[in-house]
């Protein structure tokens, strides 16, 4: 088990993904966050307060879950629980920021990109997330990547966030057994 | 939690804590249907197969619409308008229906035990859509979820259901459900309307409706079922309304909070006034609406569940 970023370190990745959703969305006009379950909706929610306490500006966050979406239950024989979505903004015309915790076969992404599509037209869609590991099986690209990890996929990332975990934190461990 | 069943056949089978998860997975699914685009493409590729030996308009257009919701396949099958009608069985109907390769079949039919039957016979999940006057599992789940959506809670509270408790899949499924999940279940039935040794259930016996109903969270009318009955058991239909109807007087009787609920389909002015039915306590439009999450959970988690009995 190796770390990647203590609670200190992951607060400047916070204010500089924050500060970049800023620089590109110049006075954050008709944005909104929405956070992918589970991870993915305390990121959101980091991000919502930051923008609030040091740009003074408020915007609506939805959560967003993946399952009915998702392209393996095709082949699975046992659908996941279902958690509910809960975005209670029009997504029309709006400047959609998902945010997830790790970006790795892009087939979350995917998911939920077809997710939001299926409650509106956005007028744009941008992807937030906390690391990049690499590997993709899809043609799929963050806007703002917390960290850049070079892994193998034996290896497996560990994004803890406090208001689920306990702690703010990343690490890396070699735990994970290759189909 | 995992959810292992093929089939949902009865509330009397299912532990408390399945009632629960399926009531929670509802819960998940109901946001789907305030929705502009109210469809969601999970269930693509799956076929469901209503098949229904007997009249109804609520329960399977809600199962029709949930499994569109999540993208399957529909096809309805009615004994009157099919080959039931030239001397098919029961059997081969189904065995028929297996041959188009279906996932889930729907199943009413007026003999007690026929979804049981269905459920041995048929690779697909079967789910009973009421089966003779044994259960209608999904009406009871679709209540209890209005319950709790109105309520908060079922444990505690005190439910009254009235009416041909006898004749009622309703009332048993929902006397089972119920009583699992810890509610205080009185019934009110003419006397040749109530089962014998019904409080063997757990459930107790109102005396006086009117003055019972001052302690009700919850009033359940039941349909008076003239197609069930092989003799009259009460002289006339006003004569029931009478006695045994819930008429607009009682209203003021009840608890600022309490709730009206009803099964459908309604006979106005019989079981139920028109003013009751009507009123702001009454519930029955949304049972219906809760309706499809309620069927769209089941349709997923009997999908999802690997296939397994």
């Amino acid at each position: 088990m190796k770390l990647i970023a203590d609670e200190n370190q992951l607060k400047w990745i916070y204010e500089r993904l924050a500060a970049e959703i800023i620089e590109r969305n110049k006075g954050m006009e008709n944005c909104a966050l929405v956070g992918i379950r589970t991870r993915g909706v305390y990121i959101a929610e980091k991000l919502k307060d930051l923008f609030k306490e040091k740009y003074g500006v408020d915007i609506p966050k939805g959560i967003l879950d993946i399952t009915l979406y998702r392209d393996d239950l095709s082949i699975s024989t046992h659908y996941p629980e279902l958690k509910s979505t809960e975005i209670d903004f029009s997504v029309d015309d709006k400047n959609i920021i998902l945010v997830d915790d790790v970006l790795y076969t892009g087939r979350t992404v995917r998911a939920a990109l077809d997710a939001i599509m299926d409650l509106g037209r956005p007028k744009t869609i941008q992807l937030c997330v906390l690391v990049d590991r690499g590997h993709r099986e899809l043609p799929i690209q963050a806007d703002y990547v917390g960290k850049r990890i070079q892994t193998s996929k034996k290896e497996r990332i560990h994004v803890k966030v406090k208001e689920y975990d306990g702690k703010d934190e990343i690490y890396i461990s070699e735990n994970v057994k290759l189909k | 939690m995992k959810f292992n069943r093929k089939d949902l056949v009865s509330i009397r089978d299912l532990t408390k804590e399945e009632i629960e998860f399926i009531l929670e997975q509802a819960q998940s699914f109901k946001e789907i249907n305030e929705r502009v685009i109210k469809k969601v493409p999970t269930l693509r590729g799956k076929t469901v197969v209503t098949c229904f030996y007997e009249p109804s308009t609520r329960t399977r257009l809600s199962f029709e619409v949930a499994a569109k919701r999540l993208s399957a396949d529909t096809l309805n099958f009615s004994a009157s308008t099919s080959s039931v009608k030239k001397g098919e069985t029961f059997l081969d109907t189904l065995k028929n229906i297996e041959a188009l390769k279906s996932d889930v079949v729907i199943i009413r039919h007026p003999a007690s035990g026929a979804t049981k039957f269905a459920s041995k016979i048929l690779k697909a999940s079967v789910v009973n859509a009421g089966d003779g006057i044994n259960e209608h599992p999904t009406q009871a789940l679709l209540d209890a979820f209005t319950i709790l959506e109105k309520k908060g809670r079922i444990k505690g509270l005190n439910i009254i259901i009235a009416g041909d408790i006898l004749h009622s899949r309703v009332a048993r499924s929902n006397i089972f459900l119920l009583t699992k999940l810890g509610a205080n279940v009185k019934v009110y039935a003419p006397p040749m309307m109530m089962p014998r040794d019904i409080e063997k259930t757990g459930v107790k016996i109102v005396k006086d409706f009117r003055d019972e109903i001052k302690e009700a969270d919850v009033v359940m009318m039941l349909r008076v079922q003239l197609e069930r009955q092989n003799k009259a058991l009460f002289p006339s239909i006003r004569e029931y309304a009478k006695f045994f109807g819930f008429k607009k007087e009682y209203l003021e009787n009840l608890k600022n909070d309490a709730i009206i609920m009803h099964p459908g389909p309604m006979n106005r002015g019989v079981e139920i006034s028109s003013e009751v039915a009507d009123s702001d306590k009454s519930v029955i439009l949304e049972q219906v609406e809760n309706g499809i999450a309620v069927r769209m959970a089941i349709l997923y988690l009997l999908i999802g569940s690997g296939g397994e009995s």
